[in-house]
């Protein structure tokens, strides 16, 4: 069971609305950017599963290969509270992220579950410096009453290696 | 647990190590004191004579076999700052070759992994065996009288050699065998290796961490095995693994039980204990779930079918950070760990690190171990990333003054036996470098 848009045609959801979803991502985008870490990690559903793949590896077997982070949810809960606290020194003082999300892009997954792809470009500011994150992010959204919870989140970074981008990734995508 | 301990550790450091006072190091005695220079992390032709003197004179890790399983398999990365492939030839044999074409310099190969039987250089068209020999090229009876293409091969280091999986290579046609350099590390190879009792082996998972530091790659050497930071640097990740209830003291004594710090031998290093997170391996804590219980209570019962009650249970307990010098870093820890690192910059460095695990693990094994190695380890984990600011900012420290200043490594120099959290293992380490810089050319 793919996770993926079709690479070679359009294909759109019988049912969900693109603006909808839309609001859907940029409320997510809009709790990331503010450090409101704990209302994003309630977002998603208790099965749900937060997933950024090794940069040399972003189609490997989600089951088997070693991601950069692969998060149930205990594994979020660990990061929101990581992250939330003065002790995360790489975020302390906190990084500025402003993120810009596009090409947004919706089918019915086999699933059952709405699929949804997009384009999010992350700008993450610290006093040493700049740097942006270029990810390519499926989603399996669930609805919940006027909106949805996230069962499943996979965000490929473009990027070969985290060299070029600051050396780590300390932030949520 | 007992049978660890290296021959070195019999004498106390301070009467097995002569005094000495270099131009990087104070290594001095009444009253004890260790002292690093600070400008061996700033300073370009500190780098430039690391390359030469220590980079091009060790063995250094090239990768593990099992990355390579089948003949024309290769990977292409750096070695030393040397960009290689890595490859089995047609007769299965290892091999790594420069990725640079014999003609005009040129890549041979631009993909990073893969398996192929020729290698191509897109500028003239040169190929080349994966043994590394020059094969064919266009119009070659345009070449003069005596041009022999036996005489093109790809460039090869000196030396590769491998000790159980683990592949090295030398540029260096006086280094000893690779047995040899290894020293008393090689019983903490056994041990990693020996993780996994079926035919199977030990394997590199796929999904390789390729990060970097603003730092100097000598501070990582230290970081790997530094046990006094641990509590200050990794609260967040402690904190966390205490809320999901494990018995986390907080406290540097209380949570390393059994630690020692030791001496392997040209300048590798090693620090044991038990530390309070879990292990796939096999050592169950709360954290981990209660339905991984059963998945690491098998992996033990495996290893105790193996290998015995008492070889099974240092297998399973005995955390080690290793430092193979110059630049490897195998840590048994919450999971297995390699790291490599080399430097671009005296303030800059690039790392590399694989998650090692038992080749035939079930899907749900492996789990239970990403889990565990994700839960701290990588540039996204918990703890990782702490390491990169705590390192960056020594360097800034370092850069706003350069070559001024030293930096204290003396705790536990006085200790017979030293801890975890003392800093034998980095001392250890700087005499060593010390001496390979100091060497004549």
């Amino acid at each position: 069971m793919t996770f993926r848009y079709p690479e070679d045609q359009q294909v759109r959801s019988s049912h969900v609305e693109r603006p909808v979803v839309e609001d859907f991502l940029y409320y997510e985008a809009q709790l990331l950017d503010a450090w409101k870490l704990e209302e994003w990690r309630d977002l998603f559903t208790p099965d749900g599963h937060y997933v950024v793949p090794s940069t040399d590896n972003p189609d490997g077997d989600l089951a088997m290969d070693l991601a950069l982070i692969d998060d149930d949810e205990e594994g979020r809960r660990g990061r929101v509270q990581r992250l939330m606290s003065t002790y995360a020194h790489i975020e302390n003082p906190r990084s500025r992220t402003r993120r810009a999300v596009s090409n947004v892009r919706l089918w019915d997954h086999e699933s059952g579950d709405l699929g949804v792809r997009c384009t999010v470009v992350v700008y993450r500011s610290r006093v040493p410096g700049t740097t942006s994150y270029v990810a390519d992010v499926h989603y399996r959204l669930r609805p919940d009453g006027d909106s949805f919870k996230i069962a499943f989140k996979h965000a490929m970074l473009d990027h070969h290696t985290l060299r070029d981008v600051g050396g780590v990734l300390s932030i949520i995508l | 647990m007992s049978g660890f301990a290296p021959e070195s550790s019999r004498v106390a450091e301070m009467v097995r190590v002569s005094p000495r006072q270099t131009e990087y190091l104070r290594d001095e005695r009444e009253p004890n004191r260790f002292l690093v220079h600070r400008k061996v992390f700033t300073d370009d032709e500190i780098l430039a004579r690391e390359r030469a003197q220590v980079f091009s004179k060790c063995w250094i890790y090239v990768g593990h076999e099992s990355e390579i399983p089948k003949s024309g398999d290769f990977v292409a990365r750096e070695v030393a700052g040397r960009p290689v492939l890595f490859t089995r030839n047609s007769d299965g044999e290892i091999r790594v070759l420069l990725n640079s074409c014999s003609h005009r310099g040129a890549e041979v190969c631009r993909e990073r992994r893969g398996n192929q039987r020729r290698f191509r250089c897109f500028y003239h068209s040169w190929s080349f065996s994966n043994n590394g020999d020059l094969i064919t090229m266009p119009d070659e009876a345009g070449f003069p009288e005596g041009f022999r293409k036996e005489d093109h091969a790809l460039s090869r280091p000196e030396a590769v050699d491998s000790y159980r999986g683990f592949v090295f290579a030398t540029f260096n046609p006086e280094q000893e065998p690779l047995a040899d350099y290894l020293a008393d590390a090689k019983y903490y190879l056994d041990l990693t290796a020996d993780q996994a009792p079926g035919e199977a082996g030990m394997i590199a998972t796929a999904g390789t961490h390729e990060y970097s530091m603003r730092s100097n790659w000598k501070l990582l050497a230290e970081n790997s095995s530094d046990g006094y930071h641990a509590i200050p640097v990794h609260k967040t990740y402690l904190d966390v693994q205490r809320s999901r209830g494990d018995d986390i003291a907080g406290s540097t004594e209380k949570d390393w039980k059994e630690s020692h710090a030791f001496d392997l031998g040209n300048g590798h290093t090693v620090t044991v204990k038990q530390a309070p997170w879990g292990r796939p391996v096999a050592r169950w804590v709360p954290s981990m779930g209660e339905h991984t219980k059963e998945i690491v209570a098998q992996n033990k019962r495996r290893l105790v079918d193996s290998y015995g009650d008492e070889r099974a249970d240092m297998i399973a307990n005995l955390d080690f950070n290793m430092l193979i010098f110059p630049n490897l870093v195998i840590n048994n820890i919450m999971a297995i760990i390699i790291r490599t690192f080399y430097p671009n910059a005296p303030g800059h460095m690039n790392v590399t690190a694989w998650s090692l695990a038992p080749g035939d693990e079930t899907e749900e094994a492996r789990r239970v171990r990403n889990e565990s190695f994700l839960s701290f380890l990588g540039p996204a984990g918990l703890a990782t990333p702490d390491d990169n600011e705590a390192l960056e900012s020594c360097q800034r420290g370092y850069e706003a003054r350069p070559g001024e200043g030293w930096s204290d490594v003396s705790r536990g120099m006085d200790k017979a036996e030293p801890a975890n959290w003392d800093e034998l293992q980095m001392r250890t380490f700087w005499r060593h470098w010390d001496d390979l810089m100091g060497e004549k050319e």
